[in-house]
């Protein structure tokens, strides 16, 4: 195969694309080059040693995992459970099982560790939690009942302490604005109208912003939601500046006296620029006018992998997430991202997702999270 | 964030070099540092202790050959086992003796399943056959308006039935014959896998239309979870083949190998931008690169291609090598660049990067000063920048509100750039030489042009030193 290939491109030549490619290569090398230099000049000595920390304590777990991993090599068949079964298998999952033999063996630990990274905490995160926990037992040593109390101590101290409330910062003039963001297809006009529900049922005056101008038939769906809160919606034509309709949104809620508008906006991927650029001016337009943005949520899907901490670290920085509403969670994914996102930003989970019905949006619960992590 | 593999080997070969072969102590140390690689890719725990058994037992004993380093070595029996895993047979759709061709598509509740129905309605269409869109999600507020809005934008007619999904697509196969339809393709909700009764909906549609083909809509982004899923909707439709889709964002895509080793079908299509004609046949080579954080060299040649016009860029990149590029062309080139999407994630499609660029912080602000700071300058001062002095300096820091050393540093580097890339020029004879030894990012469409990464490899020779950039240190492209 080698051979044709070659073969191949001894016949192409450079065609004008190719250089093309060239100068982008180069270019974004070159321009890459002269700000990381200046940035190094800059950077205060020591920034990288809590990676290098982190580093070590996954390459031990790594070690052990490899260890294990000698042998079994076929993917178990995971059984379909129903959510009673899986919520029951909670309390008797690998957590359990692992910790409640007569003593805590290494092996013990590094099931633990597993089970942590098929809810997807991440190997860094969740050897830091391993590590962490044994440290707590510290003398206990072996005893199985100290390590499993060390371990959901460890897993709550993370999560815990955190304000979950959704803050309104508007008065009787101004309308509070809860602005939602996230990439594609992990729930926000859901949310949204779930949300609204819940907050007209609660005695707020709520309107809706379709600022999804992108996704064919968004504000259709908002207007379906909107209706069964009968909260009142503004909406767009298809194309329009999204920054646009929020602002007539918030203008249109201060005129009614309402209190609360909830804005949506398309899901974009947090490596577009422009794209998350636009979502700058939609979160600065929302402020600008009669309204006042309270809450910034993301919408995370609680079946993203690793990619999750970047989603939130990026759109952070871009419009300053103030809180997480963590979706789809009934299914059989953990959401075990958002320990990481937690401990890394410092965003709690605000709300969440158990199911596609009108009051299947829930505050989010420590302990229960923390005992589904290991179900 | 992540360390490509290839780093993480140098650390763990570094000792290794000289010695002819690999012994099993190296190549589990180099299997620790994979294992890491896949679980932050969110290959699933388990597929990545069957991955490594398989890589173990090429890589122990391997005859080192003298054109590799061991790491490169190892890298290369890592790709090649994940492109295999990935890989495989591949999907050829053969169209029903009988119109219609029946395709279902399943899937989790936000994975893309409607925007891919009309994707693939455009694919069929390009095919030059005539699909219907049938939907068969009654479920999601205005999900058919959706597909209706997006049939109408690719020119295929849309179906539904308001008297339930399994009615819409039984009655879908009588309407694709009354109109004509060769193709019908059966968008439905998004459910969970867990959920009893939408599983058995899903039957019952599957039963109705009997499709010829039955693909699940994976989403990129999904983490360890990805088997169960699958594994769920592979025994209750049993599936022809896997769409991977939101491979625009910069997942690493692991899921895709843990579906494809549960399901054990090919992965057909994969969706990689929003826009509808962003859908494309699979190619197992350029995830498996993405997946081990090796960069993906073809879409960003994808990404260039569109970005860049052709002749400007010739023109640009023969001032390049004669050693005649200015700072306009600079200018307009980093423009371009900047039009292909976010900095950091086109880093992170090239192979080799070293850690240092991978992990930083991109400023793009300080592109704009670096902007600024060229529309400061005199039209002679960008043909010449050699004619910049002391004073000039000071005006065009004065324009562009920076420092005089600021200045300085970008005419510096600039002037080190065009000595190196005029360097390059005279390299044209050794290219046949050197393009054999990365033939395989050639493998997708065989113009020669795969060829790119060339460019900035004499890199490494001025002070301006990108480590790991040097020459034949390009994984997975040998």
């Amino acid at each position: 195969m080698t051979l044709l290939l070659a073969a191949d491109l001894d016949g192409g030549g450079m065609t004008p694309l190719i250089v093309a490619g060239l100068v982008a290569l180069a270019v974004a090398l070159v321009v890459a080059a002269i700000v990381v230099l200046r940035r190094r000049r800059s950077r205060a000595p020591g920034a990288g040693d809590g990676a290098t920390a982190v580093g070590d304590a996954a390459d031990r777990v790594i070690g052990r995992l490899a260890d294990r991993a000698a042998g079994a090599a076929d993917v178990p068949a995971p059984s379909l459970r129903d959510r009673l079964s899986r919520a029951r298998t909670a309390l008797t999952g690998p957590l359990t099982s692992a910790l409640e033999r007569t003593s805590v063996s290494e092996e013990a630990w590094t099931e633990v560790t597993e089970a942590l990274i098929r809810a997807d905490v991440g190997l860094a995160t969740s050897s830091e939690i391993v590590d962490s926990a044994r440290a707590r037992t510290g003398a206990a040593g072996d005893d199985p009942a100290a390590a499993k109390a060390a371990l959901q101590a460890e897993l709550r101290e993370r999560l815990g302490g955190f304000d979950r409330s959704l803050a309104r910062r508007g008065d009787g003039e101004r309308p509070s604005v809860w602005l939602f963001v996230g990439v594609n297809g992990t729930g926000k006009t859901t949310t949204i109208g779930k949300l609204a529900k819940r907050e007209a049922d609660a005695g707020s005056r709520v309107v809706l912003a379709a600022g999804d101008t992108f996704r064919a038939a968004a504000s259709d769906q908002l207007a379906m939601w909107a209706e069964r809160s009968s909260a009142h919606i503004v909406r767009g034509a298809a194309g329009a500046d999204p920054a646009s309709v929020v602002y007539d949104a918030v203008e249109s809620a201060a005129a009614r006296g309402a209190d609360l508008v909830l804005a949506d906006t398309a899901g974009r991927f947090h490596t577009e620029q422009n794209l998350m650029a636009e979502l700058q001016k939609v979160r600065r337009v929302a402020d600008s006018g009669s309204g006042v943005v309270a809450e910034t949520l993301l919408v995370l899907d609680a079946t993203t992998g690793q990619n999750g901490l970047a989603q939130a670290q990026q759109f952070t920085e871009a419009v300053d997430v103030t809180g997480v509403v963590l979706t789809k969670l009934d299914g059989s994914a953990k959401g075990g991202i958002v320990v990481a996102v937690q401990a890394e930003l410092g965003v709690p989970v605000k709300l969440v997702g158990v199911g596609e019905g009108i009051a299947d949006l829930v505050p989010f619960d420590t302990s229960e999270f923390v005992d589904a992590l290991f179900a | 964030m992540f360390d490509t593999l290839t780093s993480r080997f140098e650390t763990v070969f570094s000792r290794l070099r000289g010695r002819g072969r690999l012994s099993v102590e190296d190549v589990d140390a180099a299997l620790r540092e994979i294992r890491v690689a896949l679980l932050e890719a969110d290959v699933n725990l388990d597929v990545v202790t069957g991955l490594t058994g398989r890589i173990r037992q090429r890589a122990v004993g391997e005859e080192l050959s003298r054109a590799l380093n061991p790491a490169q070595q190892v890298v290369k029996i890592v790709l090649s086992e994940l492109t295999t895993s990935l890989g495989g047979e591949r999907l050829a759709v053969n169209y029903a003796s009988e119109p219609p061709t029946v395709v279902l598509l399943a899937g989790l509740q936000g994975s893309g399943k409607t925007t891919n129905a009309a994707k693939l309605a455009q694919w069929f269409l390009r095919q030059g056959r005539s699909p219907l869109l049938v939907g068969a999600d009654l479920q999601r507020p205005a999900a058919v308006e959706q597909l209706r809005t997006l049939g109408e934008r690719v020119g295929v007619p849309v179906f539904s039935h308001r008297r339930g999904p399994v009615k819409a697509a039984s009655a879908s196969l009588a309407e694709a014959t009354r109109t004509g339809r060769d193709v019908v393709i059966v968008d439905t909700a998004g459910r969970l896998a867990i959920d009893a009764e939408m599983m058995d909906q899903a039957r019952r549609i599957s039963k109705a239309v009997r499709p010829d083909y039955t693909f699940l809509v994976v989403d990129a982004t999904v983490g360890q979870d990805a088997v169960n899923s699958a594994k769920a909707f592979h025994d209750t439709l049993a599936l022809d083949g896997v769409i991977l889709t939101k491979l625009d964002g910069d997942a690493r895509g692991g899921a895709a190998l843990s579906v494809k080793e549960v399901v054990g079908r090919p992965i057909a299509f994969a969706s990689v931008g929003e826009k509808l004609e962003d859908f494309e046949p699979f190619h197992p080579d350029r995830l498996a690169s993405r997946i081990l954080g090796m960069g993906d060299v073809e879409t960003l040649i994808d990404k260039a291609e569109s970005a860049f016009e052709a002749e400007q860029a010739t023109e640009t990149a023969s001032r390049l090598l004669e050693g005649t590029f200015t700072f306009d062309d600079f200018l307009t080139t980093m423009q371009q660049v900047l039009g292909m999407g976010n900095l950091r994630s086109l880093i992170g499609m090239m192979p080799g990067v070293p850690r240092e660029l991978r992990g930083a912080e991109v400023d793009e602000g300080r592109i704009g000063r670096i902007t600024g700071m060229i529309h400061s300058m005199t039209p002679q001062e960008r043909a010449e920048p050699d004619i910049i002095d002391a004073s000039r300096r000071q005006r065009i820091a004065a324009g562009s509100g920076c420092r005089p050393s600021d200045v300085k540093a970008l005419v510096d580097q600039f002037k080190q750039m065009r000595s190196m890339m005029k360097g390059l020029g005279g390299l044209g004879g050794k290219r046949v030489a050197a393009s054999r030894a990365r033939s395989s990012a050639s493998k997708r469409r065989g113009t020669g042009g795969r060829t790119t990464p060339k460019g900035p490899v004499p890199v490494s020779k001025a002070p301006l030193t990108l480590p790991g950039l040097e020459k034949g240190e390009w994984p997975g492209l040998n």
